[in-house]
């Protein structure tokens, strides 16, 4: 079947047999490897993407379910002019990751939870991360990280970046 | 994972979509938000060779009020639910209940339509939906036809949604002034199907007299079960600790759990008994 979508603001059009999942549409036909597969059972969120802008499992999709959409991987969620944006500082900053593998889905899940919260609180910040999974950091950092992006997207200056030991 | 090859179709239209079911039959499958489906054909436990995927038909996705409903569209996305003004002012159980289901990621596609139409016992949608006496609309080639909650569950994955029908709307009368709601489900994690679930319904006079009360449970039962002892202990009478206790011990007494990793029968049983008590004692306080 032939397929239109939009992936990080760059239009593709390819012919997919109606069995390919979004995930591996994404990482083997456009070669966009930091999309992640963890569980491939819709458990650990190592995949999310945005499709319209809706943060969603890609292991769960089929290919030709995007015809049409809008989808942005973490390939696609950098500041204009390169440059690293508020979210992947905070990671930076507060060592938000050990080994990195769900990294790429935690950030798809926060830039559609801080552009639907823009002022989460802890508990919200841990319940919208709730279906991503990482076995490195205990999250402590992680949601330090989203804290930390959401301060400087509204203008605020961060909790301190110091490492939290618990 | 891969699922076995299928066939690919996305109808525009409730009567296109038929017309393939009538073509297919038993060799179709519906999808809409496909995180119950998918999964299932990754691990080649539904092998379909037509899948119909039903997400591109328009007048599915509605959550309104009409004469005296209301009526919810198939396709709405459970983080609709979730988030939903209408839901949230008259029925806050649908807030409890759409938190627990799997994460956000999955109630983004997700659809209460599907959720019901899967016809899991361990889904947490059906137990609700009974709790409210929800009024189940299906399509087929005849027009929409109307089946009450309690006659819409049939056994394991079995529905009265014919194999050339689709489930495309939930009508849910509105509640009378009074009433209050709430769900709860026991789960190791996140994400997890329901160890045990509870959901209940009651409405009581000035006088703090249960004039109505739906009580239902979630994967404890082959099918999703309404505590029917529980719900006439309460009818008629105050709530009080003597007829919380009542209808917790009926509850408990009538389901029919299985053994399985989540838990022992007899562990099963005994949370809801739990959950029965502590869902009257909040759908109580949202009175």
């Amino acid at each position: 079947m032939q397929i239109s979508l939009t992936i990080n603001g760059s239009k593709h059009t390819l012919d997919v047999e109606p069995r390919l999942l979004l995930v591996h549409l994404i990482r083997e036909n456009l070669n966009l490897t930091g999309t992640h597969i963890g569980c491939d059972t819709t458990t650990c969120g190592a995949c999310t993407i945005l499709m319209d802008g809706k943060s969603v499992k890609s292991c769960t999709i089929l290919a030709v379910q995007a015809d049409g959409k809008s989808i942005t991987t973490i390939e696609g969620v950098n500041n204009a002019d390169g440059s690293i944006n508020h979210l992947q500082e905070g990671f930076k900053e507060n060592h938000g990751l050990h080994c990195g593998f769900c990294t790429p889905g935690m950030i798809m899940r926060a830039t559609e939870l801080l552009a639907n919260n823009p002022d989460p609180t802890e508990d919200e910040i841990r319940w919208g991360i709730s279906g991503n999974l990482c076995r490195c950091t205990g999250y402590n950092n992680i949601v330090k990280a989203i804290k930390y992006a959401s301060a400087k997207n509204r203008g605020v200056e961060p909790a301190s970046t110091e490492p939290q030991f618990v | 994972m891969i699922p076995q090859a299928f066939d690919y179709h996305a109808p525009g239209t409730i009567p296109e979509a038929i017309g393939l079911l009538k073509k297919y039959g038993d060799a179709a499958k519906i999808i809409s938000g496909g995180h119950s489906l998918l999964p299932m054909m990754k691990f080649r436990l539904a092998t379909p060779e037509h899948l119909i995927d039903i997400n591109n038909i328009q007048g599915l996705n509605h959550i309104d009020i009409r004469d005296g409903e209301i009526h919810i569209g198939a396709l709405v996305r459970e983080a609709e639910i979730e988030h939903s003004d209408i839901l949230a002012k008259y029925y806050p159980i649908f807030s409890d209940v759409t938190k627990q289901i799997a994460d956000p990621q999955v109630r983004n596609r997700g659809t209460v339509g599907g959720n019901l139409a899967h016809g899991d016992a361990a889904n947490d949608h059906p137990a609700v939906m009974l709790a409210l006496n929800a009024t189940i609309i299906i399509t087929g080639e005849g027009g929409k036809r109307a089946v009450p909650i309690d006659e819409f569950f049939f056994g394991f994955y079995q529905t009265a949604i014919a194999e050339d029908e689709i489930l495309t709307e939930i009508q849910i009368p509105l509640p009378p002034a009074r009433t209050g709601s709430a769900y709860h489900k026991e789960e190791r994690k996140v994400g997890d199907y329901a160890t045990a679930g509870v959901a209940v319904k009651i409405t009581l006079n000035e006088d703090g007299i249960c004039t109505a009360a739906g009580i239902a449970l979630t994967n404890v039962n082959a099918t999703p079960l309404r505590a029917v002892r529980s719900e006439n202990a309460l009818l008629g009478k105050p709530i009080n600790d003597e007829t919380i206790a009542l209808a917790a011990r009926y509850a408990s007494e009538d389901c029919s759990p299985s053994d399985d990793l989540r838990g022992s029968a007899e562990y099963k049983k005994h949370i809801v008994g739990v959950l029965v008590k502590r869902m009257i004692q909040k759908a109580k306080s949202r009175i």
